[in-house]
């Protein structure tokens, strides 16, 4: 809602100044968004009178004017097109200032003398653009300061209002809210009624009564086509954000930014038969008043004649029956569209309209007549005409019912926290157009019909509490039971993780959740994601099934920008369809790129591999509790490089994945080298799993190594489970610590160097023992792996 | 020559040899020589039985002397040299202590997530939980349960993401209240941080961006309190005595419903371009929990009274860190995130 300050005094003059007006309103809950001047500063501008245009001898595009600037006649060299003997145009004297400072001389442009210039809207800061000067209506009196003939000391205000004020969305509304703040009276212009001066009606038929229970119309005969809006009203539309569009269609839209009622003049010329209000009947188009053709569906109210539907109701016109430069003879609609019958349609034929919006928040079901007949009397004066009698069509029982509710001093107290005085409550309710009662100790109290958004009696509260003002209401420390919650010790949070990420040198990175579908594809071909039926792009127009969709990006991203070493990680939900419906599972994911660690002195620099990243890994299962459990197993993922691919697997069911980058989706990502990634279910990482202590033993330990030499094709894994399971009891750590082939060994095979540390808790292992175990291990070892001891 | 001046020669030869000793093996030698069980000194004490019993005595006080002043001097020197070798070691071993340290240096967190952890931490305090729900949400929970039905001109304020007609990206953290109070009767006291969407991509809009939600509901909740928990909460966000204004506002859910302002932090208040030169800064929408929103959740709204607020935490952090562009928080450039280490 926009609209000129000297408009709003006109109906309500309190005694501040547009800054203290303007913090009222914000204060009140009508957000003021911004305040502007409606015209540049300038001085020194009149209105000039045209005389006579010659052109200019030595340029084509320039005239040399004679301009009656009232006092004296000047000479005033002009370039614009529209120049012309007769006009009334702005004109800048000697010593007039421009807006930016621009002050006017005597100058001299091609040889002739020039005393003054004449003016653009744009160049007195009232438009953005402009083509040529501004034409002043033909009776602005010559020589009058352009600042006072048009009223340009004013500030626009433009409101950002919430969806429950339409009672705002006019001039006559805010007037009210001002009045109520100000304790001051709202100066209402005259609405009373036009008498007919012709007997001519139009049938009007309201077919869809609870859509519309009120249907005001009027025919006008014999508006003069060639009438002008008056200046007044076309600055008042401008400094409203409204374009002048010839007198019928101005003064419809000045009642709807006055009263805030919605109007439409139909070409009563090409109107056939009747009007009819009625839903729209399948199959039925339309052709709008922005040229757009819709098909209407049989949710949509319209605005019908014998040939069909004329104007989508309460939403926009249609082009066929819209007055033009050559209507005479109007129908003039100004009816009441229930809220529930106007609100989404616009939106379904992708439309948003100064009516609709209002239609939709709601428009005081008591203001069409006296808005039919304000309107009438505006026609009447601007452009002539013979108004006929007013047809309404009035389906009562069908009018919104005045919200009753009751209102308790116990839930104003229980709702704000503080006691309002009887009186005050009293005095706040009735202001703002409340019908109050006394109920014992309560109020009973019925709203207004302009205020749609008043329906019980929380509503009356936060309308106490407006007015009183939010900022008069105490502010308190809340007051509530201490209470303990059980919080498990081995439970971990996920603040834990990143931190221990971070910590490892990890960047957390938060990417979007919806990706690009080939990304999506090439990452996790085998799922269907789940897709957005209006993505914002068609690069994010799916959602991730993994949150490696995001980091890949963002690797890309970086890499793209000269950074050679990459380490993010991420957490967060990951969308994954299924035949039970979607699953929206936290996870946490990692991808490694370039080297190990950041170039430095004294160490060679190393590009990161897999096991780099186990570690990483392993350290997270590690906080967890759990790495003694989880298994790596080596499974293909087909975003993996099928040799560097590792399912994880935690009690038996996979907890995640950790491998490289198949080369094959680096390549499409354009990647200089490989990049590593792991991702993790996070839910049973975070499970809680407390330490349990385990007996010191007192007595030494021994520790073997051992080098066995076993099969290429064997992995580690194996050979560690078989000398667990081997070995006694006493065996306290096993470690790899050499892994080697080549020279010495056969091909095929690798030799793997193993640690054993054996201690028992209650004496001192025998040498004879612990050959007896090794004896045994390597036995087990040859028999189920065909492991040897390396020479 | 007497005995007596046999032995300080000796003596002095010693202590010249010590003092020549350029190494603890050659001081070493020094002492074999003169201490060692055949050396010089040594053997004058063997002899000393061939003396007669009145000179015994005194000639074996000579020598014992003789020997402790070798002994001396051999201690000395050994000292001398064994902090000569250590300095020499310590001056061979010393490093240019101003090259960098090797090693993975730390990353850090992004800077939504330091914002967030922060807030929890100081809702924490005042023993509210975290909760979390559903980001692909159902329209009951996001829109119908909130007060907000399917022809509310306050979806327009709400651009969804859908999916179909009933399944949607949650526009707002609000949805979280829903599903606790569906899983537990008052008091309540949450806080719901986590991703939203809205279809608005622009300068100051993110498709995708972090809220985080607050719940309070017990049994003498009032207005009063949630105003003063907020003052509270931003002045200790922003570690300041920042002025603190609630302004009515509207949204479906909450009745009366607040948008909350702080002073501006960057200008203090006189006006600048992060506050529109009005002073204030938009900081998120709070209000008493609608009696519809309880009713919604089988909580009798005459027990129980409650506030909700939201805020938007990417704003929280550009104030916080001084960003000017929403955008950098979802590019993830390793120069921006860097920044928050």
């Amino acid at each position: 809602m926009k609209f000129s300050e000297q408009w709003l005094r006109e109906w309500v003059n309190p005694a501040v100044d547009s800054d203290t007006l303007s913090a009222q309103l914000t204060m009140a809950g009508l957000e003021v968004d911004a305040m502007a001047p409606v015209a540049g500063a300038f001085t020194g501008i009149v209105v000039g009178e045209v005389l006579a245009v010659a052109p200019h001898p030595d340029a084509d595009k320039l005239r040399v004017c004679q301009v009656n600037v009232g006092a004296e006649t000047l000479t005033i060299v002009c370039g614009a097109a529209n120049v012309r003997a007769g006009l009334r145009v702005p004109a800048a004297l000697i010593g007039a200032a421009l807006p930016g400072d621009f002050k006017i001389k005597k100058s001299k442009l091609r040889g002739v003398e020039s005393f003054g210039m004449l003016c653009s809207a744009k160049e007195l800061g009232l438009a953005e653009t402009s083509d040529g000067l501004l034409e002043l209506p033909g009776d602005a009196p010559v020589g009058t300061d352009i600042r006072a003939y048009l009223q340009l000391d004013d500030v626009t205000f433009e409101l950002g209002l919430t969806p429950n004020r339409g009672d705002c969305l006019s001039i006559a509304g805010v007037a009210r809210e001002v009045g109520v703040i100000n304790r001051c009276a709202v100066t209402v212009p005259s609405m009373a009624a036009v008498a007919a001066a012709c007997a001519d009606t139009f049938p009007v038929t309201v077919t869809a009564a609870a859509d519309c229970p009120r249907y005001v119309g009027r025919v006008i005969r014999g508006i003069n086509p060639q009438a002008a809006t008056p200046a007044w009203m076309v600055e008042r539309l401008r400094r409203s954000g409204v374009r002048s569009l010839g007198p019928a269609v101005d003064i419809t839209n000045y009642l709807l930014l006055e009263l805030g009622q919605p109007m439409h003049a139909f070409d009563l010329g090409k109107l056939h038969g009747g009007i009819e209000v009625r839903r729209a009947r399948a199959g039925e188009t339309l052709v709008l008043l922005n040229g757009s053709q819709v098909e209407l569906d049989s949710e949509t109210l319209v605005i019908a004649d014998g040939k069909g539907a004329q104007a989508m109701a309460g939403v926009m016109g249609g082009e066929a029956t819209a007055v033009g430069d050559a209507t005479v003879d109007i129908f003039l609609e100004s009816a009441f569209f229930a809220p529930q019958a106007i609100v989404g349609r616009a939106r379904r034929y992708g439309l948003h309209t100064d009516s609709s919006h209002r239609f939709e928040r709601g428009v005081s079901p008591l203001l069409q007549r006296e808005a039919m007949e304000r309107a009438t009397a505006l026609f009447v004066q601007i452009t002539g005409g013979v108004p006929g009698p007013v047809t309404e069509v009035l389906h009562e029982t069908e009018l919104p019912q005045r919200a009753a509710m009751t209102l308790r001093p116990s839930r104003i107290q229980r709702v704000l926290g503080i006691e309002l005085p009887r009186a005050e409550v009293n005095d706040i309710l009735a202001r703002l157009g409340l019908d109050v009662a006394a109920d014992g100790d309560n109020w009973r109290v019925t709203a207004p019909a302009w205020r749609f958004d008043i329906a019980i009696e929380e509503d009356l509260i936060e309308e106490l509490a407006r007015i009183h003002g939010y900022d008069q209401l105490p502010s308190t420390r809340p007051v509530a039971a201490m209470q303990m919650d059980a919080v498990g010790e081995g439970q971990l949070g996920l603040e834990q993780l990143r931190r221990l990420l971070v910590a490892r040198g990890f960047q957390e990175a938060i990417t979007y959740s919806f990706v690009a579908p080939d990304v999506q594809k090439m990452l996790a071909p085998e799922l269907e994601p789940l897709a957005l039926a209006n993505p914002i792009s068609a690069e994010m127009a799916v959602m991730r099934t993994t949150l490696w969709a995001g980091l890949v990006q963002a690797l890309v991203y970086n890499a793209n920008r000269q950074q050679g070493r990459v380490r993010l990680f991420e957490s967060g939900l990951r969308f994954l369809p299924g035949p039970d419906g979607l699953r929206q599972e936290r996870a946490i994911a990692g991808l490694v790129y370039g080297t190990v660690q950041p170039e430095q002195w004294g160490e060679t620099a190393r590009p990161v591999d897999f096991f780099d990243l186990k570690a990483d890994v392993e350290a997270i299962l590690a906080l967890a509790g759990v790495n003694g459990q989880a298994r790596f197993v080596a499974a293909p993922h087909p975003a993996l490089h099928p040799g560097q691919s590792a399912r994880i697997d935690l009690d038996g069911s996979p907890l995640g994945w950790i491998g490289a980058l198949h080369p094959t989706v680096a390549d499409r990502l354009d990647l200089a080298g490989a990049a590593l990634v792991f991702e993790l279910a996070l839910e049973p990482l975070l499970q809680g799993r407390l330490p349990r202590f385990r007996e010191l033993s007192r007595f030494p330990a021994v520790r073997r190594d051992i080098a066995v030499v076993v099969d290429n094709s064997q992995p580690v894994d194996a050979v560690l489970a078989v000398i667990r399971r081997s070995a006694p009891d006493t065996l306290q750590e096993l470690k790899l610590f050499d892994l080697y082939t080549g020279k010495g060994i056969d091909s095929g095979r690798k030799s793997l160097a193993l640690g054993l540390t054996l201690q028992a808790d209650s004496r001192t292992l025998t040498d004879s023992e612990v050959d007896a175990a090794l004896g045994n291990i390597l036995a087990a070892l040859k028999a189920e792996l065909g492991a040897t001891l390396r020479d | 020559m007497t005995v007596q001046d046999e032995l300080q020669q000796q003596v002095q030869q010693a202590c010249a040899a010590v003092a020549a000793a350029a190494d603890l093996p050659a001081l070493d030698q020094v002492r074999v020589h003169y201490l060692g069980k055949k050396g010089v000194l040594t053997e004058r004490m063997k002899q000393l039985g061939q003396l007669t019993p009145e000179d015994r005595p005194k000639v074996g006080a000579l020598i014992n002397s003789a020997k402790e002043e070798v002994q001396e001097a051999i201690e000395a020197r050994k000292d001398s040299l064994q902090s000569a070798a250590l300095n020499a070691r310590l001056a061979a071993e010393s490093v240019d202590v101003t090259l960098p340290g090797r090693g993975q240096c730390s990353g850090g967190l992004h800077p939504v997530t330091r914002v967030l952890s922060r807030i929890e931490a100081l809702f924490l305090q005042l023993g509210f939980t975290v909760a979390e729900g559903p980001e692909v949400e159902d329209d009951f929970h996001n829109f119908e349960a909130l007060n907000i039905p399917a022809s509310h001109p306050a979806r327009a304020m709400h651009d969804t993401f859908y999916f179909n007609a009933g399944t949607l990206l949650r526009t707002h953290t609000s949805p979280v209240q829903i599903r606790e109070m569906e899983k537990q009767q008052p008091p309540l006291r949450i806080i719901a941080p986590g991703r939203v969407y809205r279809c608005d991509y622009d300068q100051t809009h993110s498709p995708m961006f972090h809220q985080v939600e607050g719940l309070l509901v017990d049994e003498q909740v009032t207005f009063a309190d949630l105003k003063g928990i907020l003052d509270d909460f931003l002045r200790n966000f922003f570690e300041g005595d920042f002025k603190v204004r609630f302004r009515p506002s509207y949204f479906p859910f909450t009745e009366p419903s607040a948008e909350v302002d702080v002073q501006c932090v960057m200008c203090g208040g006189s006006g600048c371009r992060s506050c529109k030169h009005t002073g204030w800064l938009e900081i998120g929408g709070c209000g008493m929990v609608h009696p519809n929103v309880f009713k919604a959740v089988d909580i009798d709204p005459e027990r129980y009274t409650g506030f909700a607020f939201g805020m938007g935490v990417e704003r929280l952090a550009m104030l916080r860190y001084g960003v000017n562009d929403l955008r950098l928080f979802f590019e993830n450039d390793l120069r921006f995130l860097e920044q928050f280490r």
